[in-house]
């Protein structure tokens, strides 16, 4: 065992055959080659002003984060993201939850949900930064629009999908509406509450971010502008890794969610 | 029950009704500045005049140029790496969490560096609509073929296939649901992120125009656009469904 710890610990050095044999090694090695062909490649043949080998990327990252401006502009996407999906889920749920629950509503209004959902929301977006500005209450806007119908949709779906026996059964024991919603919709809600969750952070992800890059005075769109004009490829790609870290770290926290959460359905 | 969804249908006729209402009163008498909301009738009388003079045609060649270039170069190299990593347990472990945990990142921030490389035309459009399409086609490439059940496969042994006649009468009619979905998924990302990275930054195309037209305070016309541009989405995701339909309905 303790041959193997010290395999994983200098993977490069070793006779690596145990090593890549397990599929976490071989996808570390993996990613390692991708790592070594772009930092050579950049090395011999790119042109600096755009592209950056690997290890310029990492200095450029360690120099941002002492970089109060776009720790600001960071904090600022941050904030934009959150409200949004805070805006998002204080819609959703309620929208979500009456459709679901009344027959009529859902009948009438779920398909007029849908076919808003199925509109390419590109399309808006200058028409939301004409609306909000181009501060951040377009791109919580903009957010909003995406992260709010995966949530009312999926948390329809939730509702529908709660087996009509545990319903009937609920009210044969004379079971109130209130009770009914409060026992047996709201906790057969739960898993389809935090898929929805996931889908809508990554929606929100998508439409700040793309607010963001359309415009922006104070977010990371205005220094994705900057590094891109300024010709400074590695402050670039450490900022795109900074913010795809942010995104995985946001979704991982979801999924986390909705795993635990789910956990006692099934 | 028919008369039910009579009622429903009424009911989201009457609603949209209103919407239009809404929109036509808050214009009507200048509430809202119609920079920022034009009235209902100008907006659809310049949808209108777009449809009848075919003056979408220029952009909307660009757009759908960049879309099915991105498309074919997503869906070749999507079903190709997918399937060669669906042939060994031991690479579908290996790349399939890769490609999962890449897909999660929101990939229009490579965006600005796409801009970089491929300048504002439509190069840097059709790369990130092919990195994005890429993703759904690659992962449901491999777990089509990577869920083949395996009686299937012991019994086309046991009968004596050849290597051709399994791929051909076994894996492929078993994976191609799951791949096709796959290349729905993906065409409609790739059309969804033409779209937006248009808006973002390029020289021509339907998302160029809708922005040209919001910057010069034209905004009649950038709703006749955004018209269009929905009405193009909603004919493409339609063009698809029935495509994919039709296609899993083909060869079995």
């Amino acid at each position: 065992m303790s041959a193997t710890a010290a395999l994983r610990d200098r993977p490069r050095r070793m006779p690596l055959v145990d090593f890549l044999s397990r599929p976490g090694g071989a996808r570390l090695a993996v990613i390692a080659l991708i790592l070594i062909v772009w930092e050579v490649g950049v090395r011999l043949g790119g042109d600096p002003l755009f592209w950056a080998p690997p290890s310029k990327v990492v200095v450029a990252f360690f120099q941002l984060i002492g970089n109060v401006p776009v720790m600001t502009a960071l904090g600022t996407t941050l904030w934009e993201l959150i409200a949004a999906f805070v805006i998002a889920l204080a819609v959703g749920v309620p929208v979500g939850l009456l459709l679901g629950l009344h027959r009529f509503m859902r009948g009438s209004f779920h398909p007029i949900v849908l076919m808003l959902y199925a509109i390419p929301q590109a399309t808006i977006l200058p028409l939301v930064i004409l609306v909000f500005g181009i501060g951040p209450a377009s791109k919580i806007a903009f957010g909003f629009t995406h992260a709010v119908f995966p949530i009312t949709v999926t948390i329809v779906a939730g509702v529908q999908n709660i087996k009509p026996t545990l319903l009937t059964c609920a009210r044969s024991m004379g079971a109130n509406r209130r009770q009914i919603l409060w026992n047996v919709v709201l906790p057969h809600m739960i898993p389809s509450f935090f898929t929805g969750m996931r889908l809508a952070m990554s929606a929100d992800l998508l439409g700040v971010l793309l607010a963001e890059l359309y415009v922006s005075q104070a977010g990371v769109g205005h220094f994705t502008r900057l590094f891109t004009e300024s010709f400074e490829p590695q402050k670039l790609f450490a900022l795109v890794a900074g913010l795809a870290a942010i995104a995985v770290i946001l979704n991982e926290l979801c999924r986390r969610a909705e795993r635990r959460m789910s956990r006692w359905h099934e | 029950m028919s008369g039910m969804k009579l009622v429903y249908h009424l009911v989201q006729a009457a609603f949209v009704a209103a919407l239009a209402l809404a929109w036509y009163l808050a214009t009507y008498n200048g509430y809202i500045s119609p920079i920022l909301l034009p009235s209902l009738t100008a907006s659809l009388h310049e949808f209108w005049l777009l449809l009848a003079s075919g003056s979408y045609w220029p952009d909307l060649q660009v757009t759908l140029t960049e879309l099915g270039t991105a498309f074919v170069i997503a869906a070749v190299l999507g079903c190709a790496i997918g399937y060669l990593v669906s042939r060994s347990g031991f690479t579908v472990r290996v790349f399939d969490p890769l490609f999962a945990g890449l897909y999660s990142i929101p990939l229009v921030l490579l965006f600005p560096l796409y801009v970089l490389f491929f300048g504002l035309g439509s190069g840097s459009k059709i790369a990130i609509g092919a990195t994005i399409a890429f993703f759904p086609i690659v992962l449901n490439t491999i777990a089509g073929f990577d869920y083949v059940d395996k009686a299937y496969i012991t019994a086309a042994k046991s009968m004596g296939a050849s290597g051709f006649q399994m791929f051909w009468c076994i894996m492929l009619p078993a994976a191609f649901p799951v791949v096709i979905t796959g290349l729905r998924m993906g065409f409609i990302v790739a059309f969804l992120s033409i779209l937006g990275t248009e808006t973002i930054a390029s020289l021509a195309g339907l998302g160029h125009r809708i922005v040209t037209y919001a910057e010069s305070m034209d905004p009649a016309k950038m709703f006749a656009y955004i018209f269009f541009a929905i009405l193009i989405a909603f004919l493409l995701n339609f063009l698809v469904s029935t495509a994919e339909r039709r296609a899993r309905r083909g060869p079995t």
